[in-house]
């Protein structure tokens, strides 16, 4: 994978509207052959900017980019190599299913026969066998979505481009959703780059992941890389729940909480650098004495401040004084001790598993 | 959604049926109410005199040119097959074709540049600019393109000056002049109003999916803002199929169209039911040819 050609690389990326917005702002970024990557961060932070641009519907004021290769300059969307699923589908709503699909293929002028064979094998794919002949408008959100993906995949694109296909349904059918595009991503062996503002989705759905905030790659990695170990303040805070102390480094991998207790932790900044501690709350556990938790891990003393119960989890504040307080969150099983407000008891958790952001 | 829906229908079911029905026939009275002084108005001072001349065509006409509402025949209406109206028809239609043709071509560009416009109030300042010559009388109006275009005019002085052209006034020219002028807003606000309601992103799927710029203008904006077109063009074509004061006062009154020609029967030919009978006709048609058109053009949009 390592020595074959990106899929799409942007050099410098700046985007300007007008004077004074920056939508995107000096992006470097590689998106490899048969990925599945997406651009995660909320609204506004240039993520569908980026999308339009690669897609050639916006042009970069600053810097280029290119597929597989190609240096795209200012040439326009029909001269690309890739496609696009638009957020609202955009399905054209004077042509029936069919021909909504079909319209790719017949701009590129391709033989007729062949076109009725490809649009066939695309509402195949997607699952929409029967309705060819049906407006968009007699379609429900999630056929409409499927139709606007067919009509970009019959084009065998070299990239797909997927501007928050699923955000228009509901919890249920985007989680069906999210798993058939992943299928029909590794059969089709086209690299996806998916905006997206939902970070369970991208997780859930991505090889890699951008995280982009106010125009600028916050960072950039896989999945779980992303989720372990935020690069910075900004991505622990919008990706997963994270629970945050302010501390102080003592040295390489300890730092000091403002309650005075010294705790491990991953540590990138020097002794006496103010920083923000992330740590997920359900790497967090709860024990009554210092005593029953693991050796060799660390052990703060609290006191149980607020109990939520979730369903599937359990959900504690454990108030540790001057040091602020952990969220913590444990796994609803039979096995599960259960605690009160007010017991006191003893947060315990892998070094590993905090993170020092500087702030 | 199901399950609000559910319950919706639920209590649907529910209440008093007797109560239901009441509460409709109610609904449907107030909708009366509120529509009753526009049918009062339009029964007394459009359908009534509609058959005031539908009912004159049949008449017949005294030797002084007085109608005589006796003798009931239908030679007014056997007038319209004559070589000379059907000439004048062929003529009137023409000219409302060609005045369509050009208003659509002249408001297509414009509405469009308009309903591009990024800003509102940008927008709304163009319409209002659209809609500026209106507040001043239409005959008034065209006699200042009379100024314009007669031999001192500036217009003409422009043409002179530059060699182009000549003094237009009582030429055709200048009649299809003053016609694209006076309708041109009747058929700039329905296209505007069909193209500022079009979803952009469809046209940006059009050109991701390979359509060049032109290409994906035919297949895509075209096609979706036909209703505004054929709003337009009934809108432009109707009134300048009887239009007369523009011929009149910018033609020269040289040859004689629809307009002319029906006002000509009210008035010096003194003949009220031939210009009954013409009236009725054009109208019959009209209306068979609006109702054919919205018929097969609303389907397909």
């Amino acid at each position: 994978m390592t020595d074959s050609i990106a899929a799409v690389s942007l050099h410098g990326v700046t985007k300007r509207f007008g004077e004074d917005v920056v939508a995107v702002d000096d992006v470097d970024l590689e998106i490899r052959d048969g990925e599945f990557f997406s651009l995660l961060g909320p609204s506004g932070c240039g993520k569908t900017t980026t999308l339009r641009m690669i897609a050639g519907l916006e042009f970069p004021t600053d810097g280029s980019i290119e597929i597989y290769g190609e240096e795209m300059g200012i040439s326009p969307p029909n001269k690309r190599p890739v496609n696009t699923v638009f957020q609202s589908y955009a399905l054209f709503p004077h042509m029936n299913v069919e021909d909504n699909i079909g319209f790719g293929l017949r701009m590129q002028k391709i033989d007729p026969a062949e076109i009725r064979t490809k649009v066939g094998e695309a509402i195949e794919l997607v699952q929409m066998t029967g309705m060819e002949k049906r407006r968009p408008n007699a379609l429900s959100g999630g056929q409409q979505q499927r139709v606007a993906l067919a009509r970009a995949l019959v084009n065998r694109p070299k990239v797909l481009l997927l501007d928050e296909p699923l955000g228009a349904l509901d919890l249920k059918l985007r989680q069906t959703m999210q798993l058939e595009l992943k299928d029909i991503q590794s059969e089709v062996g086209i690299s996806f780059v998916y905006v997206t503002h939902d970070q369970e989705e991208a997780l859930t759905m991505s090889d890699r992941i951008a995280v982009m905030n106010e125009g600028r790659m916050e960072q950039v990695g896989r999945s779980e890389d992303i989720y372990d170990s935020p690069g910075s303040l900004f991505v622990a805070g919008f990706v997963g729940d994270m629970c945050f102390l302010t501390a102080e480094v003592v040295e390489a991998g300890a730092v000091r909480l403002s309650g005075g207790e010294i705790v491990r932790a991953r540590t990138s900044d020097a002794a006496g650098t103010s920083v923000t501690l992330a740590l997920r709350p359900e790497m967090l556990h709860l024990y009554a004495e210092a005593s029953e938790a693991p050796s060799g891990r660390n052990a703060v003393k609290g006191s149980i401040a607020r109990s939520v119960f979730n369903g599937g989890t359990m959900f504690y504040e454990v108030d540790i004084g001057a040091g602020g307080s952990f969220d913590v969150r444990v796994e609803n099983k039979p096995s599960m001790r259960r605690w009160d407000m007010g017991d006191s008891v003893v947060v315990d958790f892998h070094p590993e598993a905090a993170t020092a952001l500087a702030q | 959604m199901t399950t609000l829906k559910e319950r919706k229908g639920a209590q649907q079911e529910s209440s008093n049926p007797k109560l239901e029905r009441s509460a409709r026939r109610r609904e449907s009275w107030r909708g009366f109410f509120h529509a009753a002084p526009a049918y009062v108005y339009l029964t007394v001072f459009f359908t009534l005199p509609l058959l005031i001349v539908f009912v004159f065509s049949f008449a017949s006409r005294s030797r002084t040119g007085r109608p005589e509402l006796e003798g009931w025949n239908l030679d007014s209406w056997a007038r319209l097959g004559e070589p000379l109206v059907r000439t004048i028809v062929v003529r009137s239609f023409t000219m409302a074709i060609f005045n369509t043709l050009l208003c659509l071509l002249i408001a297509y560009p414009f509405a469009y540049w308009i309903a591009t416009r990024a800003r509102q109030s940008t927008r709304t300042l163009l319409l209002v600019a659209v809609l500026i010559p209106f507040w001043s009388n239409f005959l008034v109006r065209t006699y200042a393109w009379r100024m314009l275009l007669d031999s001192d005019g500036y217009i003409t002085q422009i043409g002179e000056f530059t060699g182009l052209w000549g003094r237009m006034l009582f030429t055709a020219p200048a009649v299809f002049i003053g016609l694209v002028y006076g309708y041109l807003p009747f058929m700039v606000l329905p296209l505007y109003a069909a193209l500022e309601r079009m979803d952009w992103s469809l046209v940006e799927a059009g050109r991701d999916l390979f359509a060049s710029g032109p290409k994906a203008f035919r297949k895509i904006t075209l096609p979706l803002s036909k209703p505004g077109i054929i709003a337009g063009s009934i809108l432009v074509f109707i009134p300048s199929l009887g239009a007369y004061v523009t011929p009149d006062i910018l033609g020269g009154a040289k040859t004689t169209l629809l307009g002319n020609y029906i006002v000509t029967q009210f008035g010096s030919a003194r003949n009220w039911p031939f210009g009954s009978a013409l009236s009725g006709a054009i109208l019959f048609v009209m209306l068979l040819a609006t109702v054919a058109y919205f018929r097969t053009g609303g389907r397909t949009v």
